[in-house]
């Protein structure tokens, strides 16, 4: 039995469509990654899997439950963290997790093993308000809640947004460990790095997958030719490799440019002296493999 | 020192209590100059960003924005800045003529003025159609790319943005940063915070903040060579992960 079903879903608000004919499935045990921005329809996947919401057509089973029929039973599974901090801001952090705990039917000693590792890094706050507790600090005490009833499979949406590269790392590699206990995680996020970090990624837009790989898949599947391209002035390189001929698409990358081209009409050599003739100084051209963020430009363009 | 820089702080310093957020900051920032602000969750950014749109007194130090002090004018400051952040840009409830309208007028621009400008900058961005969209309905992307061009619409001298890409799809975060790039080209400094480390690599010039601290501060390629390693990304690492006091 896979940890969640999903069977052509549709959902829409109005005239706004959030959902269209969305299908896929996730392993039971599996970390599993729905990476797209803002408005491509993760949070209504989530609230639809978490029986928060309903569809308007197709059938989405969690844990073997059906989301309509069975909502109570999934509510007992699944363990949810939603994008904006949810928790009573006006109880202590240890009032918080005890009564959710409560809710669940258990206590916070029955599963402190599971929440240990990362409650224990708020436990010396734990007489604070929730309300009052820093951005890194509420992302874990909202984790905490979500996991403190043993859930089988755990929902995760966007819990990076706006926290720092150092503390993204660490709530990943607390994901792992989670992981490693035989919880599923669907988690979400915008940041294109933390996809590789999941067993299978699923790059949603406009609310549909436009692919559902392993991350070294979806780079095995990008079959342009990609090029780093660096240059003295990077502003104006930027618009000039643009309108160059055999250049197909140009995107700035950190402090390279990521261009794909069509090698037929140019070569390394051939871009190099191109661009010496315009001018430029401090050329660097080289070869370069795909990160998961070409893939989804690549993808997103090929689907306009 | 700089010759007459847009920020210039001196000892910069914001206590709470027992608390010092910001501690001893001293720094300028150039015309022109896209300057990065980056510090982990609960470094002081906030904080130090709030003293210098003059949202929050300092407890001590010294310094002036676009040429007002920033103990003293704080009016001032307010009204000569841009500022945008992902929390806060624009009315969702207001069309996209409305809210130009209505942050032109805050900023004391004429009828005539903001007139013109709303065609001119309605065009340029392609949203000419959009002009009776209520902002609510445009998706995420575009409703950035306007608020940035409403937060300099009246034409400052620096304007402040906030993790203004936060959540965004790749590509618009690329176009975000091409207008960014026009707006620097222009002569408006650009004060800009991040968690997207290749987007420290498009400044000219960043601060690192630890601990209420300015760790580091300097263009990417210097940093990158000083800590000798090839990212901003292991830069930022490197000095966030000593931060010693809790978020």
């Amino acid at each position: 039995m896979n940890a969640v079903d999903v069977i052509q879903l549709d959902k829409a608000y109005g005239t706004v469509t959030a959902l269209t004919a969305l299908s896929f499935s996730v392993n039971r045990g599996e970390l599993f990654g729905i990476i797209g921005p803002d408005g491509a329809g993760k949070t209504t996947l989530f609230r639809i899997l978490t029986t928060l919401i309903l569809p308007d057509r197709g059938k989405a089973l969690v844990d073997g439950y059906d989301v309509v029929k069975d909502y109570k039973e999934i509510r007992k599974r699944v363990g949810y963290m939603p994008g904006r901090f949810s928790l009573y801001q006006d109880m202590t952090v240890e009032e918080n997790l005890r009564f959710f705990a409560t809710v669940f039917g258990t206590t916070i000693e029955e599963n402190y093993t599971l929440i240990e590792d990362i409650y224990k890094q708020i436990e010396p706050f734990k007489t604070r308000k929730a309300g009052k507790l820093s951005g890194g600090m509420k992302q874990k005490l909202a984790l905490s809640c979500a996991l403190i009833h043993k859930p089988s499979v755990l929902f995760l949406d966007e819990p990076t947004t706006g926290v720092d590269p150092v503390s993204r790392k660490e709530f990943w590699a607390m994901l792992t460990r989670l992981k490693e206990q035989g919880i599923t995680i669907v988690v979400s996020t915008p940041y294109m790095d933390e996809a590789v970090l999941c067993d299978r990624i699923a790059l949603i837009r406009k609310g549909t997958f436009l692919d559902i790989e392993t991350p070294g898949q979806i780079i095995d599947n990008f079959k342009e030719t990609l090029w780093a391209v660096k240059a003295d002035k990077m502003s104006s390189l930027l618009q000039d490799l643009r309108t160059l001929d055999g250049v197909k698409t140009c995107f700035s990358f950190g402090d390279v440019h990521h261009i794909t081209v069509d090698d037929k009409r140019l070569t390394i050599v051939s871009l190099g002296d191109r661009l010496s003739r315009q001018g430029y100084r401090e050329i660097e051209i080289k070869p370069i493999q795909a990160t998961i963020e070409d893939c989804y430009m690549q993808m997103s363009q090929n689907a306009e | 020192m700089m010759e007459n820089p847009v920020i210039h702080v001196e000892k910069l310093t914001k206590r709470f209590g027992s608390f010092t957020a910001v501690d001893n900051i001293s720094f300028d920032v150039g015309k022109g100059e896209i300057f990065g602000f980056l510090g982990a969750n609960g470094a002081g950014k906030t904080t130090a960003m709030r003293m210098l749109c003059g949202l929050s007194k300092p407890t001590g130090g010294t310094g002036t924005v676009a040429g007002f002090d920033i103990n003293k004018e704080s009016e001032q400051i307010k009204q000569n800045i841009g500022y945008m952040s992902q929390k806060f840009s624009l009315y969702e409830d207001l069309k996209v003529w409305e809210n130009i309208r209505l942050f032109g007028g805050i900023y004391g621009l004429s009828d005539k003025e903001i007139a013109q400008k709303t065609d001119d900058l309605l065009k340029r961005l392609g949203f000419e159609s959009e002009r009776n969209t209520l902002v609510q309905s445009l998706p995420l992307g575009w409703k950035q790319k306007l608020a940035f061009s409403v937060s300099i619409f009246h034409e400052p001298r620096i304007v402040f943005l906030d993790e203004p890409t936060g959540g965004v799809d790749p590509v618009t975060r690329r176009q975000f940063w091409e207008l960014i790039y026009q707006a620097a080209d222009k002569g408006i400094t650009v004060f800009v915070t991040t968690h997207y480390m290749d987007e420290a690599e498009y400044c000219n010039r960043v601060s690192i903040m630890v601990d209420g601290r300015i760790e580091a501060l300097d263009s990417p390629s210097e940093l990158k060579k000083r800590f000798e390693v090839g990212t901003m990304d292991e830069v930022f690492y490197l000095l966030a992960r000593k931060a010693k006091r809790g978020e």
